[in-house]
């Protein structure tokens, strides 16, 4: 009986010492070279594995940093400048300083501004409506409506607001990873900068219909009238399209647009709430664009 | 026993409300919208300019590509615009706005009901004014027609088959001109069979349609090589893979074309217009549509002159019914519900119609139960449920190796679905992301 044991204990371990030096001969001749840094870097990042800074994750992305000749290309967004600078620090290299960056939702059709042409009740995912039908109201380019954006957000930081049926960014949890910019298929989410004190001005429509036919599906859609880009003193307001939009580089937040906008497309977000006197003073230092704005909100309610 | 297709299918109600109504000629509207991009493959290029006066069957855009079809006028009158509007894809396309005065015909159409039975063009002649008449398949799917004729080399036609089986419940307008056009639709088949230089074509028409069946025996015994065939009524044989499996009984190989087992399938509209065509120069600028639906006052089949508003229509066959849900554009299976009527009819309209509110909803979705009814009415062998889960998981390349390109969107998956899954609209969108793939790969 004893000897049966000795015999496998023999048995196995010779087994074990021959695969053993096998093992080791391989692992010499078959190693790859791999840089510590990288484990290093790795470590530093916020390990989402989120791809919004454009490789499928972390490890990757770690990678690419420690390959690069400097990090001026390679941007973690959802770690932001804190770990670019430690990740930089590691790899003793130079990290580029970026504003921060949050997603804006650019549709304000909500339930009761944009009416329901028809009802839509086939499968509920934006991409086909987009691809195959044209959604339920009057408006070709606004909100679908049904979530592709918030089931993308890996940081629960979008829902859908079921009074307006808009999805919603919560500023404090989105990272600006992208996720849904990329899986909106209707191209209305943008990615912006905060700002400073995170007040952000925006254009909150992307319907790029001749200002009858926009205005006709959606109360508050653009119709380019072009009042913002006169009222604008810094050239941050371009028109495309019967569509404007506010370069946030050139935008210093006077808000002078969002107060002539006779649609009120234009948000603003974070501001304290205006005193009305000093707003009617503003007002009176541009008497014509004033009058413009009044003439087209009192013939549009006329209607 | 009646032949039909082997594989999967099913039999929704017919509902062929009507069937019994002869095609009246719909009043020339006030204006048409008449859109430049009616057919699969390029859109035409308009050659009028605003405030151009045109006549009927007039060229108003040049066909823009092998695969594209041109497109006249189908009134007389002004241009008055052009412009993107809203066609019944729910999409804005380009479109010319014609106001109509008068019915002045362009002088090269034979405006005449008499019917020519020689045809003296050679192949390449008839295939010639095919394309340049703007003939596209009236089944639905709107091919146009000259490429559907114009056999590739290395491959001959054995057979053309004629599709009368209107397959679609509802619809009648393809019934209904086999009955009252039967004779000219049976020339125009010998026309299509000149062209393709063949000695035999097969007309493929569902039992349920007894007298249209009766009637082209009678006539065609008069003509050499055109077969009247009976076929048992299953949804869908009216697609071109499934025709050609139940009559001669041979398979369309994946991802090719039905030339590739010799054969050519046209529609019989289609049939109807290559006659007018090539015997009376008259180019596609109307045909017949069916107004349906249970709640529709009259149903009836009229003869619309293309880019007719959808509402016009509707008003004609007694007006809206109070408590319409849906109105689609073409039958329930494979039709589209328009988001509006004001759309016009273009050359792949076959029918209008309106279902009332309390059959219009989906039902409510829940999950797969792998009953696999899905797996077994698929006319074309595939796995619905499988092609679902994948497109919803944008597994992409997998929909790809499961042949979801095969796919030829009849519905009858989402009409079996006991879980009411929107199968056929997760399919479309693979179909959609691989053809994306695919081009990509090509260029």
């Amino acid at each position: 009986m004893s000897e049966i044991v000795i015999y496998t204990i023999i048995t196995v371990s010779v087994i074990g010492i021959i695969a053993a030096i096998i093992l080791f001969f391989a692992s010499q001749k078959f190693k790859v070279y791999e840089d510590p840094k990288i484990d290093l870097v790795e470590e530093a990042l916020p390990t989402a594995n989120c791809g919004g800074c454009g490789y499928p994750g972390c490890r990757n992305f770690a990678e690419a940093c420690v390959k690069a000749d400097d990090l001026s290309n390679l941007y973690c967004p959802v770690g932001g400048n804190e770990v670019m600078k430690n990740v930089a620090e590691i790899l003793g290299k130079n990290a580029v300083d970026k504003e921060k960056q949050v997603a804006v939702i650019r549709c304000s059709g909500s339930y009761n501004v944009r009416s329901r042409t028809n009802n839509y009740d086939g499968a509920e995912n934006c991409t086909i409506v987009a691809n195959l039908y044209s959604g339920d109201t009057g408006c070709q380019f606004g909100c679908l409506g049904l979530g592709e954006c918030v089931d993308a957000c890996g940081f629960d930081a979008m829902y859908m607001d079921e009074e307006t049926g808009l999805p919603v960014v919560i500023q404090d949890k989105c990272t600006a990873c992208g996720d849904c910019v990329r899986a909106c298929p209707k191209d209305i989410i943008e990615l912006r900068n905060a700002g400073k004190k995170d007040r952000r001005i925006f254009v909150s429509c992307i319907n790029e219909e001749k200002g009858g036919i926009a205005k006709k599906s959606c109360e508050v859609a653009c119709i380019g009238c072009s009042l913002c880009v006169k009222a604008c003193n810094y050239d941050a307001i371009e028109i495309n399209n019967f569509l404007a939009y506010i370069d946030y580089e050139k935008c210093v937040l006077c808000r002078k647009c969002v107060d002539v906008c006779p649609t009120g497309s234009i948000h603003e977000i974070n501001f304290p709430a205006r005193k009305i006197k000093p707003q009617k003073k503003e007002k009176s230092e541009n008497p014509d664009l004033v009058k413009i704005a009044k003439d087209k909100n009192s013939s549009e309610t006329k209607e | 026993m009646l032949k039909t297709f082997s594989k999967g299918g099913v039999h929704p109600a017919e509902n062929k409300l009507s069937a019994e109504q002869s095609i009246k000629t719909l009043p020339i509207p006030k204006t048409v919208t008449i859109p430049i991009s009616q057919h699969i493959g390029a859109p035409a290029t308009v050659i009028v300019k605003k405030n151009d006066i045109v006549k009927v069957g007039q060229i108003i855009a040049q066909s823009g590509g092998f695969v594209s079809a041109n497109i006249h006028s189908s009134v007389s009158g002004k241009v008055t615009k052009i412009d993107s509007f809203m066609d019944s894809s729910g999409y804005k396309k380009q479109a010319v706005v014609i106001d109509v005065e008068g019915d002045e015909w362009d002088e090269s159409i034979v405006k005449n009901n008499e019917v020519i039975r020689d045809c003296n063009l050679s192949s390449e002649e008839i295939i010639k004014k095919v394309g340049e008449l703007g003939i596209v398949g009236l089944g639905g799917a709107t091919f146009p027609s000259q490429v559907k004729l114009s056999v590739p080399k290395g491959m001959t036609a054995e057979v053309l088959i004629i599709n009368g089986v209107e397959c679609e419940p509802y619809l009648t307008s393809d019934h209904r001109l086999m009955l009252e056009k039967g004779l000219e639709m049976l020339v125009g088949t010998s026309i299509l069979m000149k062209a393709l230089n063949v000695t035999k074509a097969i007309v493929g028409i569902e039992n349920n349609k007894k007298d249209a069946i009766e009637h082209l025996t009678k006539l065609s015994e008069k003509f050499s090589g055109i077969e009247v065939q009976a076929l048992k009524v299953k949804y869908p044989q009216g697609g071109e893979k499934q025709l050609i499996k139940a009559l001669i009984n041979r398979e369309v190989p994946s991802g090719g074309l039905p030339i590739a087992v010799g054969a050519v399938v046209h529609n019989v509209g289609t049939a109807y217009a290559v006659y007018e065509a090539v015997q009376k120069n008259k180019p596609l600028f109307e045909r017949v549509v069916s107004v349906t639906g249970k709640s529709v006052k009259n149903p009836s089949n009229y003869l619309t002159r293309i880019g007719t508003s959808v509402s016009e229509l509707i008003e004609a066959a007694g007006g809206l019914p109070e408590d319409t849900g849906k109105v689609i554009s073409g039958g329930p299976m494979m039709g589209k519900a328009l988001n509006t009527i004001d759309v016009p009819v273009t050359k792949g309209t076959s029918g209008v119609l309106i279902i009332p509110e309390g059959e219009s909803r989906r039902g409510k979705v829940s999950d797969c139960i792998r009953c696999s009814k899905c797996v077994s009415v698929c006319p074309m062998g595939l796995e619905p449920f499988l092609l679902m889960t994948v497109a919803e998981k944008q597994n992409y390349e997998r929909a790809e190796k499961e042949k979801t390109m095969d796919c030829i969107e009849c519905g009858s998956c989402s009409y079996t679905c006991p879980s009411n899954r929107p199968l056929l609209d997760y399919i479309r969108l693979s179909k959609f992301e691989v053809g994306k793939i695919m081009r990509s790969r090509k260029s």
